[in-house]
């Protein structure tokens, strides 16, 4: 294959390689990220997190594991930098991303360090076309402070379920209404908008609903601005947990599954609006 | 096809900014599995369609989905709770903010109308596809044969420039055709497409009634529990007086061809739903509603059709010359406008109600 015998000869010098047959495989769960210009690559032994922020309130995280490429090698305890990921993204589609079965494009992504481009090496039907991206100092991503033993409220439904109601929310609503309860209305979600409130309730009992832990009643509200870019990963997801914790954080995880059936993680956190009385 | 008199009912209404489109949807009881309303209670309200619409935002869906459909009315919080049960348990809640409304309501005599069409609905959906979605206007034309369906284009344009499509409809190709009056018609044809959907999704043979230019066209579909009613204004002929002008007290001077004249007085013309007087009128429990309707009748079709609405603030001067002579249901929730002793003896006190407070009715 063109790409592996061009540079094997310079992978001394890089501290990161990772290698995929299909670039899908990464840009697919990258644009369900992708609501601002730059991402944190953050790469560790274990895999990539690539992250997008906003504001400091929202934050999204997408997690591929190493095992998910067919190479990937680092020299390093962690690589770290920051590049435009829209045009990351333009590269990663540069072949026009058709999706005719049984051709896809070929990635190989190189990082000699610090200071040094992002390069990308995508072929596809005996072409190649070689990408450099700069690099920028890498910010350090917000600390949610979001762990485990403080989650109050989670519970695990089907995605199928989650996405009509999304694509339905009344966008003329600012906020969006989470109540977790051990009690009816179990899980809502509440908009507020020009016409009137809309409530969309998941009884625990549903048989979309696969985990239902709710200690006591929440309800928080968080700007339906930073949550729509969320409905992204909602579309390629199969599951979503949704937990919040004691301080009204809210926390959103996608379980999607790449084109070859292997999955990978979105993660979004999002800081609560406004202070609402817990029941 | 029978006409139904329906005591109780729901109704949808809606008119477009210019008045000259006016739609009405009745459901009986009976279209509902369960229909529950509180005795003697008149309720009437009007809700941005928008916000409905985003109730039953995605017909996919709602089809896929959702198991029940429950509307119910909160009057202390002024809100119309749409309740949608779906599937795996899942409950959709939207409270819809409402408006008090006044009347309204667009009355046509449609039975008096010279010519009478019924077809299956896909015969004028396939007639319509020859047509490009932002055509705004079409005219009918019919003989005692053919019906010609044209694109409407304006005298002033370039005439060279534009394109003109016509189509020919036999009569064979139509459930009943009956003309009296050869003539020619022209309305918009936008406003009449969402009738159209409707009509070729539930199979409903839709009726097509007409009179002359100037006089609204009516398109209707019905059916043991639902009947759908779309009034359309039509262009008039230049400068002809009208034989109900010589009626009225005061006629304004004929409009120039311009749809969106707001300055047209507005015409009531009686949407007639209702049977002849007979014995079964007579159950009809009081209080009337509407005293607007009656007089509306005699004021058929000139010119531009508007439709009266809470905001009409002219003075309509009404013909008190032709009486009606049919009952007219009123609708709203239960409410029913009590037959000919309102209509036929007391012309002269329905004259004036185009801009009063129909909530004064009940008495």
């Amino acid at each position: 294959m063109p790409l592996s015998t061009q540079s094997q000869a310079d992978d001394d010098q890089y501290v990161l390689v990772a290698s995929l047959d299909n670039a899908r495989n990464l840009s697919n769960i990258l644009k369900a990220i992708a609501f601002k210009d730059h991402a944190i690559f953050s790469a560790t032994p274990n895999g990539l997190k690539v992250t997008v922020e906003d504001s400091k309130c929202l934050q999204a995280n997408a997690f591929i594991q190493a095992e998910i490429f067919q190479e990937f090698t680092i020299r390093e305890d962690s690589v770290g930098f920051q590049v435009n990921l829209t045009v990351l993204l333009d590269c990663l589609n540069i072949f026009g991303g058709s999706t005719v079965p049984g051709v896809s494009t070929a990635l190989r992504m190189c990082y000699k360090g610090y200071g040094y481009p992002l390069t990308l090496f995508l072929e596809e039907g005996g072409v190649v076309t070689v990408c450099k991206i700069n690099t920028q100092e890498p910010e350090e991503p917000v600390d949610f402070e979001f762990c485990s033993t403080n989650v109050t409220n989670k519970v695990i439904l089907q995605s199928e379920s989650l996405k009509e109601a999304f694509s339905e929310l009344d966008m003329t609503s600012e906020v969006l209404q989470i109540t977790m309860s051990p009690s009816q209305p179990y899980f809502r979600l509440s908009t507020f908008g020009n016409s009137g409130n809309a409530h969309y309730d998941y009884p625990k009992d549903s048989d979309m609903m696969e985990l239902f832990r709710c200690d006591k009643t929440q309800t928080n509200r968080y700007k339906m601005s930073l949550l729509k870019p969320s409905t992204k990963a909602l579309a390629l997801s199969c599951k979503v947990s949704v937990r919040t914790d004691s301080r009204g954080f809210l926390s959103l995880q996608y379980l999607v599954r790449n084109d070859d059936g292997q999955i990978c993680f979105v993660e979004y956190f999002c800081c609560p609006d406004e202070e609402v009385e817990e029941s | 096809m029978p006409k139904q008199l329906w005591w109780v009912q729901l109704a949808l209404r809606s008119v477009n900014s210019s008045r000259s489109a006016y739609a009405c949807f009745l459901f009986a009881p009976l279209f509902f599995s369960r229909y529950t309303i509180p005795s003697e209670h008149v309720f009437r309200c009007k809700i941005a369609i928008k916000s409905v619409q985003a109730v039953f935002k995605s017909l996919a869906t709602l089809e896929k989905t959702v198991e029940k459909c429950h509307i119910e009315l909160d009057e202390q919080k002024n809100h119309l709770t749409f309740t949608l049960h779906c599937k795996h348990g899942l409950m959709k809640t939207h409270n819809l903010s409402f408006q008090d409304s006044e009347s309204l309501q667009a009355v046509v005599d449609k039975d008096s109308y010279a010519n009478v069409f019924r077809s299956h609905p896909r015969l004028l959906v396939d007639t319509v596809v020859h047509f490009p979605p932002s055509l705004e206007e079409v005219t009918v034309s019919v003989s005692d044969e053919r019906m010609w369906v044209r694109n409407h284009v304006e005298e002033e344009g370039d005439q060279s420039k534009a394109m003109l499509t016509e189509l020919c409809l036999a009569s064979d190709e139509f459930d009943h055709f009956a003309v009296q009056t050869p003539n020619s018609v022209t309305f918009c044809l936008k406003e009449l497409r969402g009738l159209l959907v409707f009509a070729e999704s539930t199979g409903l043979p839709i009726s097509m009634y007409f009179d002359e230019p100037g006089s609204p066209v009516v398109l209707s579909v019905t059916d043991s529990v639902l009947e759908g009613n779309f009034v359309l204004a039509t262009l008039s002929d230049d400068h002809n007086p009208r034989k109900n002008n010589t009626r009225r007290e005061c006629t304004p001077p004929p409009p120039p061809d311009d749809f969106m004249n707001d300055d047209i007085d507005a015409y009531l013309i009686a949407m007639d739903t209702s049977i002849a007087p007979g014995p079964s009128v007579t159950c009809l429990p009081e209080p009337p509603l509407a005293d607007s309707i009656c007089s509306k009748q005699s004021a058929a079709a000139n010119h531009r059709t508007r439709l009266d609405s809470e905001e009409e603030e002219e003075d309509q001067t009404a013909d008190s010359g032709r009486p009606p002579n049919k009952k007219f249901c009123s609708l709203f929730f239960g409410s029913v406008l009590s037959p000919s002793s309102q209509m036929t003896t007391q012309p002269v006190t329905t004259q004036e109600v185009l801009a009063s407070d129909s909530e004064d009715d009940v008495q």
